[in-house]
């Protein structure tokens, strides 16, 4: 999942993306591309299926050798299991789900809060250095988490942030103001200044003007951004296994892999987790590509 | 009240500069047009006095006060774009409210008010429209209707009447001083077309690269053109330049002479460019002061015809009847009303002094 997401954000505004879609449509789609594709096709998807399977499997059918594809009994109390504990009440899991959202969701709110005005400033006015300030805001993204948790890590002890959601939410709203600033920047650029400047002219602040008439056109934008901030954020494992570590605190990622480990492993109980845990994922990248698609709507003026 | 006043303004942006020192002085109810040609900074101009642009140096005062560092909204100015500026996302009738919404204006007056602004610029029909969902014309109808819907202390208009077809524009030109004597308002209006300028104004400045090259009266800008650049952008046709010399009481150039006019005082052997205007030429010979040519062309206009000479090695346009014929290499002569032409230092391209006339 993580892949499909930076291969989204790198791509940027897919808008340039859809006549290469439709030349795949078309009619002259030689055998080769058949065969490759369906390869391709079969290879991505092969996973997917199977822990689709897994998920609805009982147990020994898991384990069945050979490996059950289409006769096994089919059951839900995988899907169970990862909502209600085996005495009852909630899981664990559960609880890290839940976690999940509220990390994910209010660092992503912090972070478009944050990184839209800025964006919108960067934009508009004449900043010192503005392109050596752009350039060190991106370079944020360059560093994989992996290079600086260690320090985060210190600094965090130090500070009492360490295995606390707060921290994680700072972590994350650091790590996504720098995308959606250069995301909202290129939003931005596309509406015309001079909307602002008719409604200065017609007697509002600079900041009623942005509020009120540059704001909407963005909202499409904004959605998108916020969409791929939050789908980085609900995917996030690396700080999240080395920052926190009470049940109380995990996010889904850490939590789902340390069901592996120990001497049984309940592979169906993984699989669902895993695929409770991809839903909202994918059904924020199919949102996504609907509001990419949708773009802004300009055209009041001339260029 | 409504005097705007804008002393040295300069500014660049970045290698070009786009304002070199511009000081104009807009009078209390005058129709001021400001004149030249693309990219002569203009627009800049107009997004001075407005605010909308951080300036490198000059001051605009407003009503005799320095406004140089005031807001947008606390000038009381309205502004045609020339990109139209209207909101995207609002009908027409929301985008002409939008000055009085800002102002808190009630909505039986916002309504009043628009229904009055769309009655005379005739865009009733298009007031539950989009932006996108009208031509350019109208859309141009709609912003002159959202700046027109206030009495602010000037109305600025840059380029307001350029997408209209011909018929509309001549008819919005009239339309606009109507409305501009009716309101009694400050109007300064940016065009690029001579003829617009003339015919609209109370005062032309004409600017190119920044520089205001002068500020008069339509008549004074053409009959009495501050420098050749002037002379030369003012007028349709453009007036013909020839360069020339004073010797003695003639006017020596390359394959011509003409008698000096009385009213220069250029001494003998200064390089000098002679201007003359279509109309003050005639293909009838009468008088002493003719230059002789032969015909290069044609160009039948309607209600006239304008004929190419070649005089020495240069063309020079004349005004004719739209009944004269001729072929091309025909000899003839051309009169010139001396009285009427202007002469100009080769170097400096500056007028010289008239003051004999
Ligand atoms: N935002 C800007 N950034 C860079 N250069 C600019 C900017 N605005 C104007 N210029 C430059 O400043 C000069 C004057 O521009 P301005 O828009 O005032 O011209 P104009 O007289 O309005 O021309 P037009 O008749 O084509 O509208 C031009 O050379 C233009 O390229
Ligand atoms: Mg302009």
């Amino acid at each position: 999942m993580a892949v499909s997401v930076d291969e989204a954000v790198a791509t940027g505004p897919a808008r340039d993306r859809t006549p290469s879609a439709r030349r795949l449509g078309g009619r002259g789609r030689s055998v080769l591309e058949v065969v490759l594709l369906t390869v391709l096709a079969v290879v991505m998807l092969f996973p997917v299926l199977w822990m689709i399977e897994t998920s609805i499997k009982e147990n020994r059918d898991v384990y069945a050798i050979p490996a059950k594809f289409f006769n096994f009994t089919v059951t839900m109390d995988h899907f169970k299991d990862v909502f209600v504990a085996p005495g009852g009440g909630r899981s664990a899991l559960s609880a890290a789900f839940l976690n999940s959202v509220l990390v994910a969701g209010v660092s992503t709110a912090l972070a478009t809060v944050l990184g839209v005005p800025a964006a919108w400033a960067y934009s508009r006015f004449s900043v010192k250095a503005k392109k050596d300030q752009l350039f060190f805001i991106l370079s944020t993204r360059f560093m994989p988490p992996v290079v600086v948790v260690i320090p985060i890590f210190l600094m965090y002890r130090q500070v009492g942030l360490i295995d606390s959601k707060l921290g994680l939410i700072l972590i994350y709203a650091a790590f996504n103001v720098p995308f959606t600033i250069w995301m909202m920047k290129g939003f931005v650029d596309e509406v015309p200044s001079e909307y602002e400047d008719a409604a200065m002219l017609d007697g509002y602040t600079r900041l009623q003007a942005f509020w009120r008439f540059t704001l909407p056109l963005l909202l499409p934008g904004i959605a998108a951004t916020a969409v791929f901030a939050l789908i980085f954020s609900w995917n996030e494992f690396v700080f999240a296994i080395f920052l926190t570590s009470s049940d109380g605190v995990r996010t889904a990622p850490p939590a789902i892999a340390g069901l592996i480990g120990g001497t049984t492993v309940d592979w169906g109980l993984v699989a669902a987790a895993s695929l409770v845990f991809a839903l909202p994922v994918l059904i924020f990248a199919y949102l996504v590509r609907k509001h990419l698609v949708a773009g802004v709507t300009l055209g009041a003026v001339r260029r | 009240m409504g005097t705007v006043a804008v002393e040295g303004l300069r500014k660049s942006f970045g290698k070009v500069q786009a304002l070199d020192g511009v000081t104009l002085d807009v009078p209390d109810g005058s129709f001021f047009v400001v004149l030249g040609p693309s990219g002569a900074g203009k627009t800049t101009t107009l997004r001075a006095i407005a605010g909308l642009e951080k300036l490198d140096a000059g001051s605009v005062h407003l009503d005799g006060k320095d406004a140089t560092g005031d807001p947008p909204a606390a000038r009381d100015l309205a502004m045609v774009f020339q990109s139209y500026a209207l909101y995207p996302r609002l009908t027409a009738y929301e985008n002409i409210a939008s000055p009085l919404r800002a102002r808190r204006c009630s909505s039986s007056e916002i309504a009043a008010a628009v229904e009055r602004m769309s009655n005379l610029l005739h865009i009733e029909r298009l007031l539950q429209r989009r932006p996108a969902q009208m031509s350019g014309g109208e859309m141009q109808r709609v912003a002159l209707a959202r700046a027109l819907v206030r009495s602010p202390r000037a109305f600025l208009m840059d380029e307001p009447l350029t997408n209209l077809d011909l018929k509309l524009r001549v008819e919005m030109r009239t339309e606009l001083t109507r409305i501009h004597r009716s309101l009694g308002g400050t109007f300064i209006y940016v065009t690029n077309d001579q003829v617009e300028a003339l015919s609209m104004a109370d005062q032309v400045a004409v600017i190119k690269e920044g520089k205001v090259q002068q500020v008069g009266t339509p008549t004074e800008v053409y009959e009495r053109p501050a420098n050749q650049w002037v002379a030369g952008f003012v007028g349709s046709p453009p007036i013909s330049l020839l360069a020339c010399r004073a010797e003695g009481d003639r006017l020596i150039g390359d394959g011509w002479t003409l008698p000096r006019p009385r009213w220069t005082t250029a001494e003998d052997g200064r390089p000098l460019m002679l201007g003359l205007r279509s109309e003050d030429l005639s293909v009838e010979q009468r008088g002493d002061a003719s230059l002789a040519g032969e015909l290069y062309g044609l160009e039948p206009l309607g209600d006239r015809t304008v004929v190419d000479v070649r005089v020495g090695t240069e063309i020079i346009k004349v005004k004719a009847r739209p009944t004269v014929t001729g072929t091309p290499g025909e000899r003839l002569h051309v009169t010139v009303d001396l009285d009427r032409a202007h002469l100009f230092d080769a170097g400096t391209g500056l007028a010289l002094s008239e003051a004999g006339r």
